[in-house]
């Protein structure tokens, strides 16, 4: 089969950027959207131009790195499936594509269609742990923790941290991705004793970096392909509300957002390690 | 030079105990005066450095990904095991310990191995305090699974994202270190060379994969968890940007490189449809729990699966394996798989495959207990291959998915080069020549969270560590290396892209050093290799510039040293003129077609010392001793 990929080519997160359209040919129905990119980048090196910059790693649907927007839709028309996993069968012969970075403030653009999700890292530095340092653990039998209890932290623990919720969120909200966090380990009995700080701190972070507010529209679940139900935002801000009013005299001090590549110069031969 | 293990005298069951007795700490208060650096953020690298960070340490922790939760073990599906003994079906330690030695063919450290064996029981209790949601029985017990052949369930695992779950603990837990400030975190950073001074490991050389920039970070102890090697081949179930750089410029530093030739090659994979393939899917093993592999007795058959009748199918696993059947070890399912191809028995169009059958389990189980058990792997099959799995049988072919072979360790897990350490898939220490299911997760975790902790402690405490100038030559001479690579690359400007340079590298190591070896094979091979690889020095075309995000630029150099590496892969397999775990060389078999061992002349870790571009490589021998688990001929008949 033949497709046009329509992609948002941009060289870097100052200048400005622009759709080209790439036709290719010799499309097999079974190879991925990412293999498919990768026919294309073959040629246009061979062609001496600038291959596609696009984020994968596993292709697997795991790791999380993949995903853009085809046709306007976050990891494109199929439901659960990242776009390393979405086949070209689900196109049509002919078809065109078209392809385009998430687009959000807390997600700046690196290049073509990658983007910048440390905002994503930032949010579970802020609390998105059980703190429980190595070596002090107790036998992992000795806390019982229910079936259907491990099984909803699981259902929530399956966010693979792609940005495909905020991607598809008009109001560019990271509610899903942080509201599974909270929930996964809210549930559990080891991660009650910071329930209401995490949420807190969390919550604080996602706000600080630029993510908008959450107004139930429901766009995120639709695309994420974990499918990670919007209970899990109800479940943040539940567990926000109570910690607030339980903890009124915590302060939390988010993490600054910064947003440049700035790990450069001043490590440059520092004999101290920076 | 003599290989020394370090491997502390004394009962097994003592060694570790004393070896923590033995060392020296580091007083508590000058800790953060340390700066460490972790290459990697896998499960053997997150859970060291969080750990380091914990302890007080200034920890510097990089991968090349965006984020370190990407890391490839997020992709690990079936479990971790650990001998717990929960299911009370008589696993021990030493249980553990026996099954690893054998499953390796003897050809793993026993003091390593016990220790190993020690730890899993920790990583789990671990994990659990962290949040990790493993399988719960009703009554709010873990539960447990038999895989890849074990005869005790001694498996835990989370749904089918076992690698992921372990893998988000590690880098929540690293994470935490971040904000408390201990470690520094630095994603799309790659590892490109490593800085020796005074004989000492003391810093890396890193780009910064967004702006270009090359950068120096010094340290004390440089600790490189950047996982194995299987992407040489191109085609494997690793994720895409797996690769051996770190360990290969260290190698070139003067690290030794042990049992290159020891991958492993996993059984049920989905098979190669087309040319413009990426990478291939790992089936879990688990589906070999109550999938019957089969092909067609006659050759060339190329009747439906649902049209050959039961008494023309060979089910050939459970006919020459009556006792182990469909649930012998990885090594000896694939080389059978291979063998029924060549005879042109193989199915699907590229004749490359052989049927996993549920039709049998979901008679006996019903739908239901199937989909229970592998509904998600069933879904991601139906999803890859168009296929209903639940209808028609799977059809699977060996692919290329975890390397046993890897950077030279100690006991301390400290390579050659004193004060760099390598943990996880990157070194070779705990699998001899064939590793266990659902055991890569355990090692990693032992060596990042329970061993390295310790052992880089001990080195920092009974060595003296001087200032660095940093104008030294040695960094000046690391940096250049690397800016004379890339710029290099970016002139040759020739015909041919990277990927189709690996690509055919990738081809020869699978038609040569794969699942089964010969003399004149490898001879074969170490040719092409080397006239591939001079091609590729003159006719590899990367495009764009050294100062940006440059994807192409990144694979070239990692083609470029496995193009190395897979010529040291095909010496060290030529040397080895026997059969063990996952090297087969067919001039050495037993009259059943298995492999045969010559522990008289080849007990022993073949560690192979770099001496300049296309020079032979030195060969150093560690020799193994059996003293607990005697060696035997492996037997799963
Ligand atoms: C599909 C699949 C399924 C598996 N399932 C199981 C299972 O069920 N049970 C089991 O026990 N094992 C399993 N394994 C094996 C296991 O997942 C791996 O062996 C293990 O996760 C390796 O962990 P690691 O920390 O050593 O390396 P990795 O997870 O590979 O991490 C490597 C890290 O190093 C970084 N890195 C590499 N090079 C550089 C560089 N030059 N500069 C900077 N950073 C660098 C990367 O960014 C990454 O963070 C599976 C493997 C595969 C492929
Ligand atoms: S919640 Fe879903 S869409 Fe959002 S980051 Fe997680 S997996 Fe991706
Ligand atoms: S590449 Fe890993 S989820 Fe798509």
């Amino acid at each position: 089969m033949r497709v046009t990929l329509k992609i948002w080519r941009q060289a870097s997160r100052g200048g400005s950027g622009k759709f080209v359209s790439y036709p290719v040919d010799n499309v097999n129905p079974d190879m991925s959207m990412l293999e498919c990119l990768d026919v294309l980048n073959e040629q246009l090196i061979e062609r001496g131009e600038e291959p596609v910059a696009f984020e994968h790693d596993c292709r697997e649907g795991i790791c999380g790195s993949c995903g853009f927007m085809i046709n306007g839709v976050a990891h494109g028309p199929l439901p659960a499936t990242t776009v390393c996993q979405l086949t070209m069968r689900h196109f049509k012969d002919g078809e065109t594509l078209t392809l385009e970075p998430w687009r959000a403030r807390a997600f700046p653009l690196i290049k073509d269609l990658v983007v910048d999700r440390r905002s994503f890292d930032r949010i579970i530095a802020s609390g998105g742990y059980i703190s429980t340092s190595t070596g002090g653990a107790c036998d992992g039998n000795d806390i019982l923790v229910p079936k259907e209890t491990a099984d909803r932290a699981m259902d929530a623990a399956a966010c693979i941290g792609c940005g495909a919720c905020v991607a598809a969120c008009p109001n560019a909200s990271a509610a899903l991705f942080t509201g599974a966090k909270i929930t996964h380990l809210g549930v559990l009995p080891q991660g009650k004793p910071e329930q209401d700080r995490r949420a807190i701190a969390m919550v604080a972070q996602m706000n600080a970096e630029g993510f908008g507010g959450c107004t139930n529209i429901g766009e995120c679940t639709g695309v994420c392909p974990k499918e990670i139900p919007l209970e899990v935002i109800a479940a943040m801000n539940r567990d926000y509300l109570r910690g607030s009013w339980r903890a009124r005299d915590n302060v939390v001090t988010p993490i600054r957002p910064f947003t440049e590549w700035s790990t450069g110069s001043k490590l440059k031969n520092d004999p101290t390690g920076g | 030079m003599e290989l020394n293990a370090n491997i502390p005298s004394g009962p097994i069951e003592q060694k570790w105990d004393k070896a923590r007795f033995e060392m020296k700490l580091v007083n508590p208060a000058n800790k953060r005066r340390h700066t460490l650096i972790v290459v990697g953020s896998g499960l053997a690298g997150a859970s060291a450095a969080a750990t380091l960070g914990e302890l007080g340490y200034h920890v510097k922790c990089f991968c090349f990904q965006d984020s370190p939760r990407r890391a490839h073990s997020i992709a690990a599906q079936g479990g971790i095991n650990a001998a717990k003994n929960y299911q009370n079906d008589g696993d021990s330690v030493y249980r553990l310990f026996y099954d690893t030695v054998k499953g390796g063919d003897f050809r793993a450290r026993e003091a390593n191995v016990y220790r190993l064996a020690q730890i899993s029981v920790h990583i789990i209790d671990q994990c659990v305090a962290q949040g990790v949601p493993f399988a719960r029985e009703y009554g709010g017990t873990l539960t447990n699974r038999s895989f890849g052949g074990a005869q005790v369930s001694r498996t835990f695992y989370a749904r089918g994202q076992t690698g992921q779950q372990l893998l988000l603990g590690a880098y929540q837990a690293l994470e935490r270190q971040v904000n408390a400030g201990t470690v520094e975190m630095f994603p799309r950073t790659e590892m490109l060379d490593l800085i020796v001074i005074d004989g000492k490991a003391r810093g890396i050389v890193t780009r910064n994969l967004v702006t270009g920039e090359i950068n120096t970070h010094l340290g004390d102890a440089v600790i490189l968890g950047t996982g194995g090697y299987g992407n040489v081949f191109f085609l494997s179930t690793n994720a895409k940007g797996s690769n051996v750089t770190a360990c290969w410029r260290a190698h070139k530093r003067g690290a030794l490189f042990a049992n290159p030739c020891f991958t492993q090659i996993h059984p049920t994979c989905i098979p190669v449809s087309g040319e413009y393939q990426s990478k291939l899917t790992l089936m879990s093993e688990s589906l070999r729990n109550d999938g019957r592999i089969w092909v067609p007795l006659q050759k060339g058959d190329k009747r439906s699966p649902d049209q050959i009748p039961e008494a023309e199918r060979d089910y050939y696993l459970e006919r020459r394996y009556p006792s182990f059947g469909n649930l012998v070890p990885r090594d000896v399912a694939s080389r059978n798989a291979k063998y029924v191809c060549d005879e042109g028995r193989g199915v699907g169009e590229t004749g490359l495959g052989v049927y996993l059958d549920f039709g049998d389990a979901i008679r006996r189980l019903g739908r239901k207990t199937i989909e229970e058990r592998y509904g998600n792997l069933f879904d991601m099959y139906q999803r890859i291959t168009d296929e209903d799995p639940y209808k028609v049988p799977m059809r699977i072919y060996p692919a290329i998915h975890y390397t046993m072979g890897g950077l030279w360790v100690d006991y301390q897990l400290m390579s050659t080069i004193p004060g760099l350490f390598v943990i996880g898939e990157a070194n070779f220490s705990d699998h001899g020549a064939n590793r266990l299911g659902a055991s890569a997760l355990m090692q990693g975790l032992s060596d990042g969270y329970f061993i390295v902790p310790y052992t880089v402690g001990n080195y920092l405490a009974t060595n003296k560590l001087g200032k660095i100038d940093a104008d030294d030559p040695e960094i000046r001479n690391s940096v250049a290396c690397v800016q004379q690579t890339i710029q290099k690359l970016l002139s040759i400007n020739g015909k041919r892209t990277v990927d189709s340079f690996h690509r055919q590298l990738g081809k020869i190591v699978w038609d040569y050093c794969g699942m089964s070896r010969t003399a004149q094979g490898l001879e074969t091979a170490i040719g092409q290799i080397r006239e591939l690889r001079d091609e590729y020095w003159q006719n590899v075309k990367v495009v764009g510039s050294a100062d940006d995000l440059n994807q192409s630029l990144e694979k070239a150099g990692r083609v470029a040293d496995f193009f190395e590496l897979a010529e040291l892969m095909c010496i060290d397999a030529r040397e080895r003129n026997e059969s063990c775990g996952g090297h087969f060389r067919e001039e050495y078999q037993t009259e059943d077609g298995e492999a045969q061992r010559d522990d008289e002349n080849y007990s022993y870790v073949a560690a192979w010392g770099y001496r300049g571009y296309g020079n032979y490589p030195e060969l150093f021998k560690e020799p193994l001793d059996f003293e607990y688990v005697h060696p035997s001929q492996r037997s799963y008949k």
